[in-house]
């Protein structure tokens, strides 16, 4: 009788130490900073709570601009991302044979360093009269006094470079599950080596897909680093004025008002994205 | 080119003028190890034909060459008098059954049996209509939405099987296409398979290491060891006339006694043992040299009293065994070998076995033996 109770009751107890975790770090800390962005007042004369719902529509109307670039910046990095890691996530699950761990660890490498010192690393890169402007310059892709620091590409490419692992690695995992069996099936049913990709390959690598455009684009949407380091105001993107109304202007309710409607706004698009994918079949297929 | 390869071919083979799939001094090299040694096949059109042999002896590999997935180091595969060695698997017209069956997760058993249509532009029409009727074929009506994974792996494996006869293929490829499976489900499907072979009447290459999996399903069987055929034939052919140590060995028990040629006629010839009795096996087999002596364990008697027109050996009972159908003996004669004798169980309650230490008579007919030449033992 004890026994059948502690097996029914034991999936939540381990359960447990996840749910507190997520109940102190994340759940309190939301509600709270949902209570401030109802406030209203400054930072020397305190804050009140007012229902101040005035709050968000302001910081629609006022932070438009950086809303839409963010996502705008975030979609082009993750389609880059995807363009770049998709061929080299296959190369290295099919094709590297014995230095697949060596790539793999080399896609990890960066990590060991900083995200912020490889950002500032990427500034030197980019500037204005170092190797890679010169030559751009060279062969006419930029004019004789133009820029690659502090554009918009720069701040693009910072993400796309910074967020590749994650698009890199589980694109890796789900390919590198796929049987090779099933691809020669598909080439002895008729498929050449294109048809046999199109049609089993890649709805099999989906989940990998899925899983790595999400890991890029949240964070991609709501990062800061890149724009402040690798742009101007001009490429600012809504973290940066998140992160200023909190810190330097200090104008918490704003900050925290800002920070739901990028929440919500994020909420939208994975649940769009999941339904045009159609998440059912990926979990079907993922089995 | 493949019309003067079918008239140039002389009259006196026609089994190359019907074959459908030939393979020309065919080897494949995986660095030092050669797979496939110099082999030449022909497959007869709408034949079962099985390819048998232990595990690494290249039977897969030949498999896989006739279907375009290897390349051939050397060699030419000719697939209905076509050249198709530089062919790459979908341009060729056979399908193959995987061990592992590969059946497409992504996708239900419906679009995993239409996939080779599809790929082949039928109409929607068609294609349902063919998958259908295979499907009821393969006794899978019912099953069209069920995902791989929900099947057990008996429908598995007929999935597999129906994804390749759909598409009408000149040939169909079988590797190991039962091995996942338990002897009795195995059992089952191998009368299934033979009766799905005899109603389509394509060309089947099985590939396999079971013996009786073989025996049962092929109308020929080719025996290979260490990239070569050891023997080709019918499973009668091959049983009762072995002529290398191997297939006698492969292929059932055999009591193999090492003899010498002393002398023939028309209809027997004679041969003197190792330990000096004096036997006689058919005389077309004859062999000079250093040769075996082979003969089945049930063609063995245990007899008390000399019979009459028989080879015999003395010996003296090791082991008795009551096997239900059958008894079964371990007789070591005088020159040390071990043979062993498989007798029918007709007496019932009332016989009984004849008790281990007793000295008999080990009598078979002089039709019975079959003659190989004697091999140092390979390893394993």
């Amino acid at each position: 009788m004890g026994l059948r109770r502690r097996r029914r009751l034991t999936p939540y107890l381990l359960l447990v130490p996840g749910l507190a975790w997520l109940v102190v770090f994340y759940l309190l800390p939301s509600l709270n900073q949902l209570y401030v962005s109802l406030q209203e007042g400054n930072f020397e004369t305190g804050y009140t709570f007012q229902w101040a719902w005035s709050t968000y529509s302001d910081a629609i109307s006022t932070y438009d601009e950086q809303f839409l670039r963010s996502l705008r910046y975030a979609a082009t990095a993750t389609v880059l991302a995807f363009v770049i890691s998709f061929p080299l996530a296959y190369f290295v699950a099919f094709k590297a044979g014995r230095f697949r761990n060596l790539l793999l660890l080399l896609i990890i490498v960066p990590f060991f360093t900083s995200y912020l010192m490889r950002t500032v690393a990427w500034q030197t890169i980019l500037s204005d009269n170092a190797f890679v402007a010169d030559r751009l310059r060279d062969v006419g892709l930029l004019d004789e006094d133009g820029r690659l620091l502090a554009t918009t590409t720069a701040v693009i490419a910072g993400i796309t470079y910074n967020f590749l692992p994650f698009m890199a690695l589980p694109l890796y995992v789900a390919l590198e599950k796929i049987d090779r069996r099933l691809i020669e099936a598909a080439t002895d049913l008729y498929a050449s080596r294109w048809q046999a990709f199109r049609r089993v390959t890649l709805p099999l690598a989906l989940p990998g897909i899925f899983a790595g455009t999400l890991l890029t684009f949240i964070p991609a949407v709501g990062d800061f680093v890149n724009a402040q380091i690798l742009g101007t105001s001009r490429q600012y993107m809504i973290g940066n004025v998140i992160q200023s109304k909190f810190l330097v202007v200090t104008d918490y309710p704003a900050a925290a008002a800002l920070s739901f409607l990028l929440m919500a706004a994020l909420l939208l698009c994975v649940f769009v994205y999941a339904r045009v994918l159609g998440a059912r079949n990926l979990q079907e297929a993922a089995l | 080119m493949g019309a003067t390869a079918v008239t140039a071919t002389p009259k006196s083979e026609p089994a190359a003028t019907d074959a459908d799939i030939v393979l020309r001094g065919v080897t494949k090299r995986f660095g030092d190890l050669t797979a496939v040694d110099a082999l030449d096949l022909s497959i007869p059109r709408g034949s079962f034909f099985a390819l048998l042999g232990p595990s690494g002896c290249g039977k897969t590999t030949t498999l896989r060459m006739i279907g375009g997935f290897e390349d051939p180091t050397e060699g030419t595969v000719l697939l209905g008098g076509q050249d198709v060695t530089d062919l790459p698997p979908f341009k060729r017209d056979v399908n193959t059954v995987f061990q592992s069956y590969a059946l497409f997760p992504h996708l239900d058993v419906q679009r995993n049996v239409a996939f080779g249509l599809e790929r082949r532009k039928l109409s929607k029409h068609a294609v349902r209509e063919r998958v259908a009727q295979v499907l009821e074929l393969t006794q899978l009506t019912g099953m069209e939405k069920r995902k791989p994974n929900q099947l057990s792996g008996g429908q598995q494996q007929r999935v597999a099987l129906a994804r390749a006869l759909v598409n009408r293929p000149r040939a169909l490829l079988l590797d190991e296409p039962l091995g996942a499976l338990d002897l009795r489900l195995r059992r089952q499907l191998q009368i299934e398979l033979k009766r799905i072979q005899t109603d389509v009447g394509l060309t089947f290459v099985h590939v396999t290491h079971d013996q009786e999996e073989a025996m049962t399903l092929a109308d020929e069987i080719a025996v290979m060891s260490e990239g070569r055929i050891e023997q080709r034939g019918s499973a009668t052919d091959l049983y009762e006339t072995p002529r290398t140590q191997f297939v006698a060995n492969f292929l059932g028990l055999s009591n193999l006694i090492d003899a010498r040629l002393t002398g023939r006629d028309p209809r027997y010839a004679t041969y003197e043992t190792h330990d000096g009795a004096t036997v006689r096996a058919p005389s077309e087999l004859a062999r000079d040299g250093a040769v075996r002596l082979g003969v089945r364990p049930e063609k063995l008697e245990i007899l008390t009293e000399q019979p009459e027109g028989m080879n015999v050996l003395r010996g003296r009972v090791e082991v008795a065994a009551f096997l239900g159908v059958s008894l079964q003996y371990v007789v070591r004669t005088p020159g040390g070998e071990e043979l062993t004798v498989i007798e029918q169980n007709r007496a019932g309650a009332n016989g009984g076995t004849v008790g281990p230490g007793r000295d008999v008579l080990l009598a078979w007919r002089p039709e019975h033996p079959f003659v190989v030449d004697k091999e140092t033992e390979h390893a394993g």
